[in-house]
């Protein structure tokens, strides 16, 4: 039977010749991420199956403390620590602060999720790992304590949505616009229970940082997963972080679809979700004027050394708007230091950014960047839901590393085509 | 069988809304419940009527993977949700710690905020007592229905590890 890359990785992962979409399956499972938030209730639930001393293998368990990290008070403190106990006694992979970063930065960079994989996580946005040919989804603790215990998870398989995009980048626009304008298409329940296969000459030139900010957003648009084909690109990536093994899927050129949708990346600018919700999305050409209080460029999203890149390149040189603060947030110690060596640091420090250690923070609204009652924000961040960032009255624009910037250097929504 | 009053929410229901992430940090399900959809309505946790039912609109759920989000509505004493879609995450966590969720097509147009619900949760029918129009839940598949019957994804394991 012809299938799909997510149909070909469960089956293989269930032990199964076929798959269909609707089916139940158990599948194994080759790693299991948590943060603090989600493992500390999984903590909880772990201890009450019956029979579970010992998880079901230490090495495919994966814990960061990266949501209310470094501590932001007394009640996270005790969090990070129960969390900290519970891996150093089951001696699971786990990375402490000064080693830890965003983990859906930090895992594609430490090599722990390779092309082929079947990974679970105790976070929405675990979908991001997609970007390297696996099968990666967002379960709730629950599940991840069952997961520990018995090294399996029940997934009904999905149905696969197909979407290309069709030629090729214009300047300005990245990844992050592309998968904002997808959802402002599909809406964020337009992919509900569905895989989004990308495909298509826009996707194949994109780097593996843009692919995985694509991925890392399916979930917006109501998706399990996304998944993109392994290149050369992807290839290279995977061997640079890693010499671990991995294996390539492909989707048959017969397989079944649920839809196919095409897009035109010439009719795709750069593109800004309003409040409240990602789907509101507008092109950059037709925001109006909308000032701005405050501008973040990091998260699981788009904290990758790449998108640092792009938006020191906009701020070299000059001061950011006396009225914007201007949050940098490092994905990990790695992209910190590269960013430090490049001198990105000193562009952003010199531009009166301030730089923070890596962290989810403001994103989820934990700390360090908290918006007051009626406060607006540009963020490179993936959610713009009512409170999400502080203030029930807040509001959050969603945007590229780029757009962002460039909003930065204005204090209003700004085209980083038109500086 | 659940019997209660009806509370009429939107579509897009985000687990941000239902539990606000900084109260993520709090793990004791009675505390949390005193937030649960506080920046949607904050007077819902003073009026709210434990065994009372949610009716919402499609997409219940999206967003996080908080499984506080479930946590806290079963906390606050919300009997049941139905909707006519449910984001996956969260679905599955409902599934998992057992709190009675319902799919049905289109069904928020039929109920308004006061008015009396009934569920029979082993037949998945669901009565609006106020106008008596009834609705037929979607069945659960066999295997969600087996981990629900074993009491929740925890007791299910255990019985698959044979834990007494």
């Amino acid at each position: 039977m012809a299938m799909t890359m997510t149909e070909k990785i469960l089956a293989a992962h269930a032990g199964l010749s076929e798959v269909h979409p609707g089916q139940i399956i158990n599948a194994k499972v080759d790693l299991v991420l948590a943060n603090e938030l989600s493992a500390i209730v999984a903590i909880e639930e772990f201890s009450k199956i019956k029979g579970a001393k010992n998880v079901f293998d230490p090495h495919k368990i994966v814990i960061i403390p990266d949501h209310f990290t470094p501590n932001k008070d007394i009640q996270s403190a005790k969090v990070a620590k129960k969390v900290r106990e519970f891996a150093l006694e089951h001696n699971t992979l786990y990375y402490e602060v000064g080693r830890m970063g965003i983990e859906h930065v930090l895992l594609p960079e430490q090599g722990l999720v390779r092309p082929g994989q079947l990974v679970i996580g105790g976070d929405s946005h675990t979908c991001t790992y997609g970007a390297l040919g696996m099968v990666a989804t967002g379960v709730g603790s629950t599940d991840i304590a069952v997961a520990w215990a018995l090294g399996e998870v029940w997934l009904k398989v999905p149905p696969t949505i197909r979407i290309e995009f069709k030629g090729k980048k214009k300047p300005w626009v990245s990844g992050k616009d592309m998968i904002l304008y997808m959802i402002g298409r599909l809406g964020v329940d337009g992919a509900i229970y569905s895989a989004i296969e990308f495909c298509g000459e826009g996707i194949a030139e994109l780097s593996i940082a843009e692919r995985l900010t694509m991925a890392n957003m399916v979930i917006e648009a109501g998706a399990k997963n996304g998944v993109f084909a392994v290149d050369a690109k992807t290839e290279a990536y995977v061997k640079a972080a890693t010499n671990q093994p991995y294996t390539v899927y492909t989707s048959d050129p017969d397989a079944e679809y649920a839809q196919t949708i095409v897009y035109d990346m010439d009719d795709i600018e750069p593109q800004v979700a309003f409040p409240h919700l990602p789907s509101n999305t507008k092109p950059i050409s037709q925001v109006g004027d909308v000032t701005i209080n405050q501008v973040v460029i990091g998260s699981c999203t788009n904290g990758r050394i790449e998108d640092l890149r792009i938006a020191a390149g906009l701020l070299k040189g000059k001061k950011i708007h006396p009225r914007v603060r201007c949050i940098i947030i490092p994905g990990t110690q790695k992209v910190y230091l590269d960013a430090m060596k490049e001198g990105l640091l000193e562009t952003f420090i010199q531009a009166e950014c301030v730089v923070s250690t890596p962290t989810c923070g403001p994103c989820v609204g934990g700390h360090m960047g908290i918006l007051a009652d009626g406060e607006r924000c540009v963020s490179t961040t993936n959610r713009n839901f009512v409170g999400r960032m502080g203030h029930v009255t807040s509001e959050i624009y969603l945007a590229s590393p780029a757009v962002a910037a460039a909003t930065a250097l204005r204090g209003k929504l700004a085209d980083p085509g038109q500086l | 069988m659940i019997e209660g009053g009806v509370w009429k929410l939107g579509r897009d229901i985000d687990t941000d809304l239902i539990i606000a992430g900084r109260y993520c940090n709090i793990s004791d399900p009675a505390e949390l419940a005193k937030y649960v959809l506080e920046d949607l309505d904050p007077n819902f946790v003073k009026t709210f009527k434990p065994g009372d039912v949610i009716v919402a609109d499609n997409n219940f759920g999206c967003g996080s993977s908080r499984e506080v989000a479930p946590l806290t509505l079963k906390a606050a004493g919300v009997a049941a949700v139905v909707a006519p879609t449910f984001a996956r995450i969260f679905y599955r966590n409902c599934i998992n710690i057992g709190l009675p969720i319902f799919e049905i097509l289109d069904v928020a147009k039929d109920f308004e905020k006061g008015q009396r619900i009934s569920i029979d949760p082993g037949t998945g029918k669901v009565t609006n007592i106020t106008t008596g129009v009834t609705f037929q839940a979607a069945p659960f598949p066999a295997f969600m229905q087996k981990i629900m019957d074993a009491g929740g994804l925890v007791a299910y394991a255990g019985e698959q590890l044979g834990g007494t």
